[in-house]
């Protein structure tokens, strides 16, 4: 079972980016109810957000036309790399749901 | 299973990567009543590795396991390369001595080795349940009684927390301290299938040899961190770990994945990989902040286990976490079989734990190397020497056109006074290792 939901192609960075959205694809996920990672209301356009951009190993992250941090949760590795780079004060960040989210056949 | 469970288990583990499979097996083992909760579909599942195991230290804990483990390839060759932009230097360290039972050390895919860790575990009689996260710890005056999971309630005697890096359950707890970013890298890599005739051939391997590979420089446009690359049976685990303040506070400013890209498009990788097709993309933190991040390892009625526990570390040519998980997982069961003995799951009868961590390899290592990363965190091990020695090497090895100079004068104008000071230096910080 591939990821089959469609990416959104709205990424300045595009050569770069396909490349990631393509191996995203190679990895098994498993849909859950809710978003397991929301960025804080009223924190989307905090600095420390911005962080994120650069250390998230899927990319998911990226700003706005208003400046403000955005996060597409699709294809998150579940790393936790943003919620340890940016802090609690900005992420709410939970693992999915059991049984959903990324499954590692080779890990 | 009855949304209030009546059964009261002797030890419920949280997260069955290595720590909690150890500790879940050794407990089995004893005939202890165990229960494990795992969050992906299978063990193995949400778990990653750079790609690695040195058995060595754990062969003896476990010595049933090691004849059948599905471990990949005993790794007989070492080498670790430092990169410049367009350059690379490598020493190489291989030979009989690394070809001789037992093994130190093997490549490693989570994915295959947790899930038949888990298939042993329940063979001792360990109960699994996967697709299962725990969302809350019970806490009954000040002692933890259990855990909450998907609206069940579950109640043991022990709550054995390995839930990994980001030790939710130990904060829930109150044993972890606050996360600092400092105190962890993030890895990132590719699993990528190669004919095996043609991984040996390149590789130069001999039936079940392996080699290990890492990259230090260029490789992380010069951040704390560094790139791996393991043979597999076969395919190859290539990937990136970088310091996450790193990536966020030194210059320049390049997102995460980007690395990797590159490393894979610097002609000494991509003949490495070429005609291997990527099967897998994950990415997993590393808790490298050592002894001096650690939390508390046990409370009343839990213990901490594996990376939820900070237990793995960055020496540099050993970056190692697998073998102080599973040794963790073993020294936490054998402190729950003594508390079980004497029916005292306290505080103080827990310490048992970590008085058999600290008579172990694993803190006793950590007590060794505590001064480890803030040593190897220094800019210019990424970034000037690598480009010095790389300057170097081109001079020795170069012949221009005309008449070559002398070596000596040549090796002599980059060793200034200034230079010379700043290596002392670096001696010198390296002697805490």
């Amino acid at each position: 079972m591939g990821y089959g939901a469609g990416w959104q192609e709205d990424d300045e960075d595009m050569s770069s980016i396909m490349g990631l959205k393509a191996k995203l694809g190679l990895d098994v996920f498993k849909e859950d109810k809710e978003f397991h990672i929301k960025i804080k209301e009223g924190k989307e356009k905090d600095t420390r957000l911005r962080k994120a951009i650069l250390v998230c190993p899927a990319g998911l992250y990226s700003e706005n036309e208003n400046g403000e941090v955005i996060i597409s949760v699709d294809g998150c590795l579940e790393c936790g790399t943003c919620l340890l780079a940016c802090g609690p004060e900005v992420l709410e960040w939970n693992y999915p749901s059991g049984g959903a989210g990324v499954q590692f056949r080779f890990g | 299973m009855d949304s209030q469970s009546s059964e009261q288990f002797d030890a419920i583990i949280v997260g069955g990567g290595l720590a909690g499979l150890a500790a879940a097996y050794t407990l089995a083992s004893a005939g202890l009543e165990v229960l494990l909760l795992e969050r992906g579909d299978y063990c193995g599942a949400k778990n990653v590795t750079g790609g690695r195991m040195y058995v060595s230290p754990i062969r003896e804990l476990f010595p049933d396991l090691w004849k059948k483990a599905p471990l990949e390839r005993y790794i007989a060759h070492e080498e670790v390369c430092i990169m410049d932009e367009e350059r690379s230097i490598t020493v190489r360290y291989d030979g009989s001595e690394l070809n001789e039972e037992p093994f130190q050390s093997y490549s490693i895919l989570r994915g295959k080795f947790d899930k038949w860790l888990a298939k042993q575990a329940e063979r001792k009689g360990a109960m699994l349940i996967t697709k299962s996260k725990v969302d809350e710890l019970i806490i009954e005056n000040g002692k933890v009684m259990g855990v909450i999971a998907g609206g069940d309630e579950l109640r043991a005697n022990v709550v054995i927390a390995c839930d990994g890096v980001l030790s939710f359950i130990a904060q829930k707890a109150g044993l972890s301290r606050p996360a600092a970013a400092k105190n962890f890298a993030v890895g990132f890599k590719e699993i990528i299938e190669i004919d095996r005739s043609i991984l040996e051939n390149r590789f130069n391997l001999e039936g079940d040899e392996g080699a290990a590979r890492l990259f230090m420089g260029d490789v992380t446009a010069g951040k704390f961190g560094g790139g791996f690359l393991y043979t597999n049976k076969e395919s190859i685990s290539l990937g990136i770990v970088v310091g996450i303040d790193a990536l966020t506070q030194e210059a320049p400013e390049i997102r995460a994945p980007e690395l990797l890209d590159k490393f894979k498009q610097r002609p000494e990788i991509a003949r490495l990989i070429k005609d291997g097709v990527t099967a897998e993309y994950s990415a997993h933190v590393i808790p490298e902040g050592g002894l001096k991040s650690m939390g508390k390892l046990y409370g009343d009625g839990i213990l901490v286990a594996g990376d939820a526990a900070g237990f793995s570390m960055n020496i540099g040519v050993t970056v190692r976490g697998m073998e102080y998980a599973m040794a963790s997982g073993y020294y936490a069961a054998q402190a729950v079989i003594k508390a079980k003995e004497k029916n005292d799951f306290s505080q103080a009868s827990l310490a048992a734990y970590e008085t058999l961590l600290n008579d172990s390899f694993v803190l006793k290592d950590f007590k060794n190397f505590k001064e480890s990363l803030e040593v190897l965190e220094y800019p210019q091990l990424f970034t000037h020497y690598p480009k010095l020695a790389g300057n170097i090497m081109k001079d020795l090895y170069s012949v221009p056109a005309g008449s070559k100079p002398r070596l000596f004068p040549t090796i002599k104008k980059y060793m200034s006074i200034g230079e010379m000071w700043g290596m002392v230096q670096v001696g010198r910080r390296m002697m805490k290792i």
